[in-house]
């Protein structure tokens, strides 16, 4: 029997805040373990907690972003269970009326085609803490509870069962990874946590229409987990069903070592949170002008870019999504046209010479040395004749290394081209007597030759020799 | 509205409580008492009016996003039964 794959995520987001959701610790990733607490995500009686306007902002530019409406009165829930990271014994939620409801992605399952994925629901929630295994000095059998992390804002983006593959999972998630990056409300990081992801799963045989019974997949912290994990737990089902057995609906644990899942049976309790509103926190009331206000701070996403990229600029498709992978790689780039504007050049320029040299260095975009106006200066002395493209090359490396500008580069270290023919002919001049035999080659009829004539010339001139001239001069010498 | 021993047992596992045989027969007439009188509020026709949440008429408390100074480590543990460095320290939890 063909069996059809179901997936839904659930992905959350670490929002980039300074402080917690519900209190005024700082949520710097990295500090001593619960040096960033106090009473409120301590959990301890009497604390109060109080909202955290800017999460609130921020919940709401990912759902203008995600096509989703905004709830215009939404309450927070205690979701309540006992787990030694969660201090409370409940964790501070949404459940009945969400921030955001009904959203989607349109999400690119090939070169033409979309296909919409629905986001049931976007909702505002506090984190537990985190717990070490075996990091405990003198104490294997124990485990250690670090509250740092307790209360730090997330939003967890619920997708419907839409996806059908692993492959649509992995473009669904990386293009909501770009949205929350893009829109700044999350750093991103996957191995630290800040964008984490569960996967709901379940298979049917195909032309069902009555969805199999699901598995929960947790802990998988990169898009190529997504990936090994939902093929894994697909794989796992079918076989199951296969040999008679039925699929139970349970939490399992992926394991990036073996690459497998496994039931997580301290978590097979009931699942019954008893949530209801939590009384410390009076509703959250959005109003029009709210959400009007946000709506105009949205910037530019990366879609709409993508298209005046293509439409304002010219840029093939591929270009413009390259180009629009990051908010600042996508600012470069717009700053380097305002300076150069040639911007299929200052593209592949970027997607050459500067992703190149950010890869090999681990800089980010933020942080390249050389900036837009300073490549456009560069790309200018190639468009006036001063030096040829290849020259640029060494002088993109050494601009890169001191930060000095392309005009003193090539002044100091003699870069400017050589474009004056009598130069030239003397050189061209040296090398055919020098090489009596390859010039008889050629003029026997061999015209490969003329390939290592050019390379000699541009050799003897060290690169600066103008190529088309010396193309034109050669072709003419060595017609005889 | 009747509530049997076995309801309170769910709730108590749930709550972690310890009950006695005593205390479920009590707890199950009590809790039943009160299921009973809310039971009873169904009721009323409630059409049009909009779900009590809270009780306090007040929305949108609000503080702005600016570090305030935590308790400091020491503070933190306090009240920690077991603490190992500057960890709580409890009994293993591994999945």
């Amino acid at each position: 029997m063909k069996y059809q794959p179901v997936i839904g995520l659930e992905v959350h987001v670490q929002l980039l805040t300074d402080t917690k959701i519900f209190c005024g610790c700082s949520t710097m990733f990295g500090a001593e373990p619960n040096s960033q607490t106090c009473p409120v995500c301590l959990g301890l009686p009497g604390a109060l907690p109080v909202l955290n306007k800017k999460v609130v902002e921020f919940a709401i530019k990912a759902g203008l972003s995600t096509n989703c409406s905004i709830t215009p009165r939404s309450i927070f829930a205690r979701k309540n269970y006992f787990y030694p990271d969660l201090p409370k014994g409940y964790q501070i939620s949404q459940f009945e009326d969400p921030i955001c409801q009904h959203g989607w992605l349109d999400i690119k399952v090939n070169e033409q085609d979309l296909k919409r994925i629905g986001i049931t629901r976007i909702h505002m929630e506090e984190d537990a803490g985190k717990l070490v295994h075996g990091e405990l000095s003198g104490r294997a059998d124990d485990s250690g509870v670090d509250l740092n992390r307790a209360c730090t804002p997330l939003l967890e983006v619920v997708s419907e069962p839409d996806l059908r593959s692993s492959d649509e999972a992995v473009v669904y998630l990386k293009q909501l990874h770009q949205i929350v990056t893009w829109l700044g409300i999350c750093d991103g990081n996957m191995e630290e946590g800040s964008f984490r992801c569960d996967a709901n799963v379940s298979v049917m045989p195909v032309g069902s229409s009555t969805l199999g019974t699901r598995a929960e997949i947790k802990n998988v912290n990169s898009f190529k987990f997504v990936k090994q994990a939902i093929e894994y737990e697909i794989q796992r089902q079918i076989d199951l069903i296969e040999d008679g057995g039925t699929v139970v609906q349970e939490t399992r644990l992926f394991d990036p070592n073996s690459g497998t899942t496994r039931s997580m049976r301290s978590k097979e309790e009931a699942h019954d949170y008893r949530y209801f509103p939590d009384p410390d926190l009076v509703p959250l009331v959005i109003s029009d002008q709210w959400i009007e206000r946000s709506r105009q701070e949205l910037p530019e996403l990366p879609e709409q870019r993508q298209h005046r990229f293509m439409t304002e600029l010219g840029l093939p498709l591929y270009d413009a999504e390259v180009l629009t992978a990051s908010r600042a790689l996508a600012d470069y780039f717009e700053a380097g046209v305002a300076a150069h504007g040639n911007a299929k050049l200052i593209g592949n320029w970027i997607m050459g010479e500067i992703t190149r040299a950010l890869n090999d260095s681990g800089t980010s975009i933020e942080a390249c040395p050389v900036a837009p106006g300073q490549l456009a200066e560069l790309l200018k002395l190639i468009d006036n004749g001063t030096i040829s493209g290849k020259i640029a090359k060494t002088v993109f490396d050494e601009m890169w290394r001191s930060g000095k500008a392309a005009q003193a580069i090539v002044e100091e270290q003699g870069l400017v081209q050589v474009s004056d023919s009598s130069a030239i002919e003397t050189i061209i001049d040296e090398i055919m007597a020098a090489n009596a035999g390859q010039v008889e080659e050629y003029r026997g009829g061999k015209e490969k030759v003329f390939g290592f004539f050019v390379g000699q010339v541009m050799k003897a001139s060290k690169g600066k020799a103008n190529p088309s001239v010396v193309n034109e001069l050669l072709l003419n010498k060595l017609k005889g | 509205m009747k509530m049997t021993t076995a309801d309170v047992e769910y709730v108590a596992r749930l709550a972690r409580l310890e009950l006695t045989p005593g205390e479920k027969e009590l707890f199950a007439g009590q809790m039943g008492a009160i299921l009973g009188y809310v039971e009873k509020l169904k009721g009323l026709n409630t059409d049009g009016i909009m779900p009590t949440s809270h009780a306090v008429p007040m929305e949108n408390a609000f503080r702005e996003d600016v570090i305030r100074p935590s308790i400091g480590l020491e503070k933190a543990l306090a009240n920690a039964p077991e603490r190992e460095g500057s960890f709580f320290a409890v009994p293993k939890v591994i999945e």
